[in-house]
């Protein structure tokens, strides 16, 4: 699965890694982030 | 927002910490939910679900970046059951 | 002309005490946000929670629940094996940390904290809780009055019938006791519901303070300021979140020369509110500030399926209040270090290293100390029974193992190590999943008793905001501090 010109829905978790992270990182491999959300579940 | 895109296009990426919380979210994802609410909502089914602490994810991202933000949260998960509860959802669903 | 002032030489604040507070409520279960909408959704349901709740006994002696009321330490529930909820010790209701209450009984103290005539509770049921409470040390006449007679049980019927929406109240058994009202026939921030939630926040809040000034004798006229923590919405149309829920509870505590505000940051609320506490008492501005947070009543039955799939009772049945007293240095007290402060800023990035670069790394090095000169950190402490069964995992775990990750990454400790660390500076966690009451607050009052009888020599206590959840933005945030073991070397005049 290439990311590179992908388009990435990024779900993270506050205690997980986090929808920023995910971004930057898909980011950086180059995708294109449509969605970021980060979950919090307690 | 799902209209908007084609789904072949589209790809998941998680960071969730744990082997049973990455698998809900990828079968929750594969199948859809009704109660999966806000902008997910009627995103469209069976989109490709990965997590970015599987190895063809990891290594299509620069060492630098990973290793400065990604890495310790790493260390305190358990990788090779997130990688497998992941991929095992992607097979079924193949 | 002003005349000149002398300087005004800063205070070293200290962490005086905190009490906690429970309150057993499987009647109220059906009100949780999750339950409650599951059960409109479907309600049949109802009937599958009330057949899986557990009775005060089985609430009173689990043991996480004596571990936060300070009669068991944290690291006993290591050697304790899993399942908790099996081990039926003691069940008594107080511990040294404070209490825990039945919820027939703390049905009644929602009366008595009810300054609008919200609440309605059966003359029969009032009766008997007139009864159970009349040698409660915290009551007083003047709640024992407006708690009054109740009124017949026609009557009650009639308020549900009535133009104002209206949810019933039960018991642990189910039966219905009273109900309470909306204020407003259309206004939603003034439905039964949301009245319930800030009610039941006040009364936690005001009972776990009540709590804590009588066991450290403290006359409640000696508090200057209330800062409460509560992750509450106490407002209506116009002003959503106005808030200072603070002052509530201060009159319910007989404060009257304090006023008070709200300091919200979701879970992070009670960490900046003690810094802040710390500050204006350091600066001299007050010499006794309480920093009150009260329940998360949404929160109640959150994880309710994963505890049923399982075969479980409904483990998440207990509402839970804390206050903490901060003063000027004493002598004896654990002083909060308010120059060596944990802060997630904007722009310190999400990455958990990021975050712990920010909230443990940072503080340490201001002190020239290591991640091992910290005894124990207090984190996120909820009970993992809680969380597990619906697949949301161990999140002090995690979170203790993210910290001695971050040690092994800075070479402090060697990678093998990591459990060993994890296991001498953190701990099982054991506070039910009442949001900011969880996050670190548990653990201050063993903390206390640790930094006075010198087992321990400093804590750092750390917690987090999900932010991202109000969608104002996507950050989270974070705040820590150390409290530190008091070398009584001269208390401040």
């Amino acid at each position: 699965m290439e990311l590179k010109g992908r388009k990435v829905i990024a779900l993270g978790e506050r205690d997980g890694i986090q929808g920023g992270t995910l971004a930057l990182c898909a980011g950086e491999a180059g995708a294109q982030v449509v969605l970021e959300k980060t979950y919090c579940f307690v | 927002m799902a209209e908007s895109h084609s789904p072949g296009d589209l790809v998941v990426l998680l960071g969730t910490p744990t082997a049973e919380s990455s698998r809900l979210y990828a079968i929750t994802l594969r199948t859809g939910d009704p109660s999966w609410a806000g902008a997910l909502a009627g995103v469209a089914l069976g989109l490709p679900v990965y997590h970015i602490i599987e190895e063809e994810v990891k290594r299509q991202i620069p060492a630098a970046t990973y290793e400065e933000h990604v890495a310790l949260m790493e260390m305190a998960m358990d990788v090779g059951d997130i990688a497998s509860a992941v991929s095992a959802v992607r097979e079924d669903s193949a | 002309m002003s005349k000149p002032t002398s300087p005004v030489t800063l205070a070293r604040p200290v962490v005086r005490g905190v009490r906690y507070f429970l309150a057993h409520t499987p009647g109220l279960v059906r009100h949780g946000s999750k339950p409650a909408r599951d059960i409109a959704a479907d309600p049949s349901l109802a009937e599958a929670i009330g057949a899986n709740l557990r009775d005060f006994p089985a609430a009173a002696a689990y043991p996480p629940n004596r571990v936060l009321l300070g009669a068991l330490h944290p690291d006993a529930l290591s050697g304790l094996p899993r399942p908790w909820f099996d081990h039926r010790g003691e069940d008594a209701r107080e511990g040294p940390h404070g209490e825990i209450m039945p919820g027939e009984a703390f049905l009644a103290l929602l009366k008595m904290c009810d300054a609008a005539n919200l609440v309605a509770l059966e003359e029969g049921f009032t009766a008997r809780q007139q009864q159970a409470l009349a040698r409660h040390p915290l009551i007083t006449a003047q709640d024992r009055e407006r708690l009054g007679q109740g009124l017949p049980e026609g009557e009650i019927d009639a308020l549900l019938q009535g133009s104002l929406p209206t949810l019933p109240l039960h018991d642990g058994e189910g039966v219905r006791v009273g109900c309470i009202r909306a204020d407003h026939e259309q206004d939603d921030t003034l439905a039964a519901g949301v009245l319930l939630e800030n009610l039941a926040c006040k009364a936690t809040a005001a009972m776990a303070l009540r709590s804590l000034l009588t066991g450290e004798e403290i006359n409640p006229g000696k508090v200057g300021y209330v800062l409460n923590s509560g992750e509450e919405a106490v407002g209506d149309r116009y002003q959503r979140g106005g808030g200072n829920l603070a002052k509530a509870v201060a009159e319910q505590c007989g404060c009257g020369e304090a006023t008070g505000v709200d300091v919200k940051g979701f879970c992070a609320g009670p960490v900046h509110a003690l810094v802040i506490a710390a500050g204006l008492v350091a600066s001299r501005v007050f010499d006794t500030v309480a920093v009150v947070g009260g329940c998360s009543l949404a929160k109640l039955g959150m994880k309710y399926r994963g505890h049923l799939n399982q075969g479980q009772s409904i483990l998440e049945d207990v509402l839970a209040g804390a206050a903490v007293l901060v003063g000027p240095d004493d002598g004896r007290s654990p002083v909060l270090r308010l120059d060596a402060l944990g802060r997630h800023t904007v722009a310190a990035g999400s990455s958990q290293q990021a975050i712990l670069e920010h909230l443990v790394a940072r503080p340490l090095e201001g002190l020239g100390l290591g991640f091992q000169d910290i005894g124990k950190y207090a984190t996120e402490l909820h009970n993992p029974e809680l969380t597990e069964p619906g697949g949301s995992g161990n999140v002090p775990e995690l979170n203790y193992r993210l910290i001695a990750g971050l040690a092994a990454l800075r070479q402090e400790i060697a990678r093998e190590d990591i459990p060993a660390f994890v296991k001498a500076h953190g701990m099982p966690g054991f506070s039910p999943t009442q949001g900011h009451i969880a996050s670190a607050l548990p653990f201050l009052g063993h903390a206390l008793d640790g930094l006075r009888e010198g087992n321990l020599q400093r804590a750092m206590f750390l917690a987090k905001g999900s932010l991202f959840l109000g969608r104002m933005t996507q950050l989270a945030d974070g705040m820590s501090f150390i409290l530190e073991r008091n070398s009584g070397v001269e208390a401040d005049s």
